[in-house]
């Protein structure tokens, strides 16, 4: 009896998730095992897929193009992360206060993301417009002398991909930490002040410790969010001028489906996937640390 | 007046201070980032008006010419009626599947017990922080196998059964209170009465949530199409949006007429639906 009716549990609990689930292995949990293989392999768009050991390891080692595209995802990921966490909260702090217009702020900040990319960058790409696009103007108009050349220059290419990106996400993540304050009790505020803490102690002691969570979800979102970044820079700026804005996606891009090598692209995979793992076990591991 | 009279006097100082000087500096703030956020959209909607000689003019021109025509042209210079078709049909059709299927299965992960639950949603979990740069290459030869790339298919299929829903949707379940689908079960109500008829009502927030965010995802989408959809007649409004920028690389009033109209569904879309989207985000989000 009892054997019997555990069994009629078990289809029905699996009847509720295999709908999902079958095309959840099938076009997801496959293809993200099938990487590992693939790595290992030579594979070309018509060709068979030749094991080839550690072949592609050794060429990743010696591919200038690869190095350059892992320095700048660590360069956009190295400032985009801190940069919006601290604009994010930031603004959080501020729409958190009863100020009039905050709804219409929180609504207005929004936009950004769930604006597509390909707008988004035709809209900055003409608002960097070095001689006249209004950014020079209005930097002109101030007193700036020589104003960057932005998406076009080597050395201002990366730093407009990361403004614009920050730009975007900020609404979001700012979202996020709204939430995050919402939850702190608001007796431990009026108890800090009454034992005389001033607003940075207060910010100090009660705000940070009590978005702990919060601070923590975002880190990793918003950190495997830029270590993949793509097609804000395909469209922004196309990894150029030069290699200058080259990202890891994107190398994988190329190689994969403009180049056609399957093989190597899928080694240069599982570098970025190494990457987003071993990032968010660190992130982990220093949270429960300073949790405990 | 009594209350306030029992305070220290130098309480009562610092916080008329306080209350002066704040609105002022917070409006401030608040009015500095609102036009940092919203100038790049004044500047869309601005020049999508001009003629295409007066978008870049030194100095700025700060009123548009209302030139309308632009919105008139680009319908037929571009496959605009085809791409917006595209897309609407995708948005709709994922937006669909992913809540029916997601929604159902996170009923199976949370309310049932079963043996190898708890692996299975793993690796649900554990997919999510895997980006999809990284497995999209093994995607594609597997699609190419099944004959499914190039076709409206294989985009329904790589985004309607995604983690992230199931996810979601479980988060929530969770929030609902047992002793109801309890109660349900004694009545002689079917589990799948119980996600019928209790939990699906009971999840309208987060169900407006997913299907907003899956909806502006799949509407925003780039990648994806760009690596399957190789056919015009299958461009979504992004790939179509990108290769007219492309073909009228100097037209700049023309292209931001074709963004103000690929982002002006969606922030309708967006403003009906804020309230559930902000709040959808902010429940959901953090339980992470």
């Amino acid at each position: 009896m009892a054997a019997s009716l555990r069994r009629r549990n078990a289809l029905i609990g699996l009847s509720f998730v295999l709908p999902n689930f079958l095309g959840f292995a099938l076009l997801t949990l496959v293809p993200v095992l099938a990487l590992f293989y693939l790595s290992f392999t030579n594979w070309n768009v018509f060709g068979q897929a030749d094991w080839t050991g550690l072949a592609n390891l050794r060429r990743l080692a010696g591919d200038r193009s690869f190095w350059t595209a892992l320095r700048n995802t660590l360069y956009f990921t190295g400032v985009h992360v801190p940069v919006t966490l601290v604009l994010s909260l930031a603004l959080a702090l501020l729409l958190n206060t009863r100020l009039r217009g905050v709804r219409f702020f929180r609504t207005a900040a929004f936009f950004p993301y769930i604006t597509s990319i390909v707008a988004i960058a035709a809209v900055w790409n003409m608002m960097f417009s070095p001689e006249t696009g209004p950014v020079n103007q209005l930097l002109g108009a101030v007193g700036v002398a020589g104003p960057p050349g932005w998406t076009n220059s080597r050395d201002w290419s990366m730093p407009s991909v990361i403004i614009v990106g920050v730009w975007r996400d900020l609404g979001f993540y700012m979202l996020l930490f709204l939430a995050g304050l919402q939850t702190i009790p608001r007796d431990l505020y009026e108890a800090a002040t009454i034992d005389g803490a001033g607003a940075w102690q207060r910010f100090r002691h009660v705000t940070l410790p009590g978005l702990r969570p919060t601070t923590f979800f975002v880190t990793v979102v918003l950190t495997i969010g830029s270590l993949k970044v793509f097609d804000l820079i395909l469209v922004l700026t196309n990894g150029g001028p030069g290699q200058s804005t080259l990202v890891l996606s994107q190398y994988i891009y190329q190689k994969g489906f403009v180049q056609n090598q399957f093989g190597y692209a899928s080694a240069v995979s599982v570098v970025l996937f190494g990457i987003c793992i071993a990032v968010t076990l660190v992130q982990f591991l220093v949270n429960r640390r300073r949790s405990a | 007046m009594t209350l306030t009279g029992t305070r220290p006097v130098t309480d009562r100082k610092t916080t008329a201070r306080r209350r002066s000087l704040w609105p002022v500096v917070g409006h401030a703030a608040l009015i500095v980032a609102s036009l940092a956020v919203l100038a790049p959209f004044f500047w869309m909607v601005l020049s999508s008006l001009k003629t295409n000689n007066h978008v870049f003019t030194v100095p700025i021109r700060w009123t548009p010419d209302w030139h309308w025509s632009n919105y008139v042209d680009i319908w037929t210079r571009s496959g605009m009626v085809t791409w917006v078709r595209n897309t609407l049909i995708l948005s709709v059709v994922i937006t669909f599947l992913q809540v029916l299927t997601g929604s159902f299965a996170a009923y199976g992960f949370s309310r049932l017990r079963w043996p190898g639950r708890d692996v299975l949603f793993l690796a649900y979990v554990g997919t999510i922080a895997v980006p999809w740069q990284a497995y999209m290459i093994p995607q594609f030869i597997l699609f190419s196998k099944l004959h499914l790339s190039n076709t409206l298919w294989a985009m329904v299929a790589l985004q309607a059964f995604g983690a992230f829903g199931v996810f979601l949707m479980k988060q929530f379940y969770e929030t609902v209170p047992e002793e109801l689908s309890e109660a349900a079960r004694i009545d002689g109500l079917s589990e799948y009465g119980i996600w019928r008829r209790i939990m699906l009502p009971l999840s309208m927030p987060a169900i407006a949530s997913l299907t907003l965010l899956t909806f502006v995802n799949v509407w925003n989408d780039y990648l994806g199409p760009l690596i399957y959809l190789r056919d015009p007649d299958l461009w979504t409004i992004q790939i179509g949006l990108k290769t007219f920028i492309g073909q009228y690389n100097a037209q700049y009033a023309l292209i931001m007429t074709g963004s103000v109209l690929s982002v002006l569904p969606i922030a309708i879309v967006f403003l009906l639906g804020q309230k559930y989207f902000v709040q959808g985000i902010a429940t959901t989000g953090i339980k992470g």
